[in-house]
């Protein structure tokens, strides 16, 4: 069955490609990209107005499955995904039980085939139960399809352990993906360490609990020749780290969040919104510009949303007893168009790399560009389309969004995977994606 | 005069005439305190619960006494009794208490934050007894209060304040409410007991100087030292402490011939204040915080309350 997407606006630079132009997909593929394309049989979309771009891409997500799905599970998470815009996520290893062997990876990828409405990739631990003592079985993961290795949720304490973790991945040719927290300096550290943590009487987790992790990895990076990625990065010095390690040859990669570009400290006011307790925390206004200016000027590798779901009554408790984290992977498109493209901050080109080439090249999936041959992996964003951040709205179990309220212009409108629909109109399709 | 508000949580909401009524009312409540009879109908049929999530004696003490001499219900509800040792959530908790058709409740709790919690659940006036290193709003008042007994004014009073100022919700109340008084404020605390941004409190000057600052002080404000919180201790040693930080005989003649020594108690005699200076006939006002909280508790509840004006002389 073929499939032509007629009249959208599309956008590769991959390809070179930015005009209005027909696309023609059969059998998962695209077969043709350009114009009055014919088709013997089969359906068209009129995609007049919206932007088609290659599918995007998170690679950090939290789909809480095996072992907390009544915050998330495969299912939902992907649900979500596809409500988002995206076509392919990876996901984080620290479920119940962790991701450190190649069975927890196959009943991941198993599930997401069976139920799954995106691709899901699969981070496994770089140490045996993310306790940062032992390596983890990561050539087994790999044999079972993991794509990168990260104790995310947590540092690996010791550099001794990172480097003993980027050594031994080396032979797979994978990422080693870094959560930066040294515990010795956050300890019980709840929200940004200065004046609003002075303010409100809680545990400082200081910008410099971050960063010596980040120097101390691109250091490892260095030494042992291995590509690391750092994760959710989030302060102006972090960003000048890995500045430095880029113009120095060092292979480092690294990913920022839209709420740490577009929320602050300042969010976390007197009414203890735990919804702002994130992690690593939001940070100054200071730190989230030159979060954005780091995506502006190619500093930032990629545009990740942390996805984090938590129950209500989870973040319904004390402050300092709720857990971190944030949903994000149904607001990221919307944040991202509004805040960055339409305010001509970022071009089209630019989010495409952002949020579909580079993450691809950090996991090392295949590629996907507006050309033939190439999987129909694809994302169609109305830039226009204006609303409004809704609990209602979200398909994800959990509501634990810090942008509920906010009011955005563009959003993905349609979702293809493998040239099957998994979202039309701004509607979750049933049925499994063709994955 | 008016009064304004239901809570006493964050005590940065309260303008300088805010306090100077509380302080008023908690000096109208005085002489009820030292009559035979201590006890006046004011809040008669208000029902107040003592929520007290943490462990505390004396500032529970000070409420449950100043609850009944305004004739208030009160119900102590804490201690191993707490519902959260069953695995209940404080929303649920608050929300039992509320069945019961309460006025008000005074909350303690390790974790800063939960009174405005408890505030949003329940409905109910609510009263700050302590949160986590947060704030003490209680606490700010009853220094205040003697402190205005002692000095007369705020007006350019020099207070300095030395200990453990980041992990205080003492400071968290008494510096900013020291302002809004128009008082000025000196923090003196070793690096590692000061929090990350002490201006964020609206703390004036602050150094690791006892010395040098005593000189200048009309109310030396002695933190205690939590010996309980030692573990990966912020100072190597009491002795060295005590040493560097403690007021002690040989500090006396750097101080101001009228200068006054508070504390919150309780205190650990030969860590921040030596016998001399805690018992000293004319520094130390700390007996006198004592029942100053329960004069300004009593103030608390009255206005917070709306109580009736009749009884009180």
């Amino acid at each position: 069955m073929a499939l032509l997407l007629k009249n959208a606006h599309v956008i590769d630079p991959q390809v070179g490609l930015n005009e209005v132009c027909e696309v023609l997909i059969r059998d998962g593929k695209i077969v043709e990209v350009g114009h009055d394309l014919k088709m013997e049989k089969g359906v068209e979309r009129d995609l007049g107005g919206k932007v088609l771009v290659p599918g995007l891409v998170d690679i950090h997500v939290h789909l809480r499955d095996p072992g907390q799905e009544y915050k998330e599970d495969i299912e939902s998470g992907t649900r979500a995904a596809a409500h988002g815009g995206f076509t392919d996520v990876c996901c984080m290893p620290n479920t119940n039980p962790v991701i450190d062997t190649g069975a927890i990876v196959e009943y991941v990828r198993s599930k997401a085939k069976a139920v799954g409405k995106c691709r899901v990739h699969v981070s496994g631990a770089c140490t045996a139960g993310e306790k940062g003592e032992a390596l983890s079985e990561m050539g087994d993961m790999v044999n079972h399809g993991a794509v990168m290795f990260t104790d995310d949720g947590r540092g690996v304490q010791s550099a001794g352990m990172m480097r003993r973790v980027m050594d031994y991945s080396l032979q797979f040719g994978k990422a080693v993906s870094s959560h930066c927290q040294d515990e010795s300096l956050v300890g019980q550290g709840q929200i940004n360490e200065g004046a609003v943590s002075t303010r409100l009487g809680l545990l400082g987790w200081p910008a410099t609990g971050e960063e010596i992790q980040i120097g101390r990895d691109i250091e490892i990076a260095a030494l042992t020749g291995g590509h690391i990625h750092i994760q959710h990065l989030s302060t102006a010095h972090g960003l000048d780290l890995v500045r430095r390690g880029k113009a120095d040859g060092v292979n480092v990669t690294c990913e920022v969040t839209p709420h740490h570009m577009f929320l602050t400290e300042e969010s976390i006011a007197e009414d203890y919104d735990t919804r702002f307790k994130v992690n690593p925390p939001l940070r100054t206004a200071a730190d989230a510009q030159a979060v954005i200016d780091g995506v502006v000027d190619g500093t930032v590798d990629c545009i990740v949303t942390d996805h984090a779901p938590h129950a209500d009554h989870e973040k319904a408790r004390e402050f300092e007893l709720a857990p971190f984290g944030m949903t994000g992977i149904e607001t990221s498109v919307g944040l991202v168009v509004s805040n960055l493209v339409n305010t001509g901050k970022i071009s089209w080109e630019r989010m495409v790399e952002l949020m579909s080439i580079n993450p691809r090249k950090i996991i090392g999936i295949e590629r996907v560009a507006l050309e033939p041959g190439s999987r129909a992996d694809l994302t169609v964003i109305d830039p226009d389309l204006k609303w409004t951040v809704s609990e209602d709205d979200f398909e994800s179990k959990s509501k634990n969004s810090g942008f509920i309220g906010w009011e955005l212009t563009g959003r993905a409108t349609d979702v293809y995977v493998g040239g099957w629909a998994t979202m039309e109109d701004g509607k979750v399709l049933d049925g499994p994606a063709n994955s | 005069m008016t009064f304004n508000h239901k809570h006493l949580i964050d005590i940065r909401e309260y303008s300088e005439e805010d306090l100077t009524l509380l302080l008023d009312t908690a000096e109208r409540f005085r002489p009820i305190n030292e009559r035979r009879i201590k006890k006046v109908p004011v809040l008669k049929g208000y029902t107040v619960v003592n929520m007290f999530n943490e462990p505390s004696t004396r500032t529970r003490s000070s409420f449950e006494i100043a609850e009944k001499r305004l004739s208030c219900d009160t119900l102590n509800f804490g201690g191993s009794s707490t519902s959260t040792v069953k695995g209940e959530s404080l929303d649920d908790t608050v929300e039992t208490l509320c069945s019961y058709k309460i006025d008000m409740i005074v909350v303690r709790d390790r974790h800063a934050g939960v009174p405005q919690k408890v505030a949003r659940k329940s409905g109910v006036s609510v009263i700050d007894a302590g949160d986590g290193k947060h704030q003490h709003p209680t606490q700010a008042l009853l220094d205040l209060f003697s402190i205005r007994e002692h000095k007369g004014s705020f007006k350019g009073l020099n207070v300095g304040i030395v200990g453990d100022i980041n992990h205080s919700r003492v400071c968290g109340s008494l510096v900013p409410s020291l302002k809004t008084m128009g008082a000025k404020v000196t923090l003196i605390a070793p690096g590692t007991l000061l929090p990350p941004v002490p201006e964020a409190l609206g703390a004036d000057y602050v150094t690791s100087n006892l010395d040098e600052a005593l000189p200048e002080l009309d109310v030396v404000y002695m933190l205690r030292i939590q010996q309980e919180r030692l573990e990966g201790a912020p100072f190597p040693s009491l002795r060295e402490y005590s040493m560097l930080f403690g007021l002690n005989e040989q500090r006396d003649k750097l101080m101001k011939p009228d200068a006054i020594i508070c504390h919150p108690g309780p205190i650990n005699r030969g860590v921040e204040l030596d016998a001399f200076m805690a018992d000293h006939p004319t520094r130390s006002v700390i007996l006198d915080q004592v029942y100053a909280g329960v004069l300004v508790r009593m103030a608390a509840l009255y206005l917070l309350l709306g109580g009736v004006d009749e009884g009180i002389s």
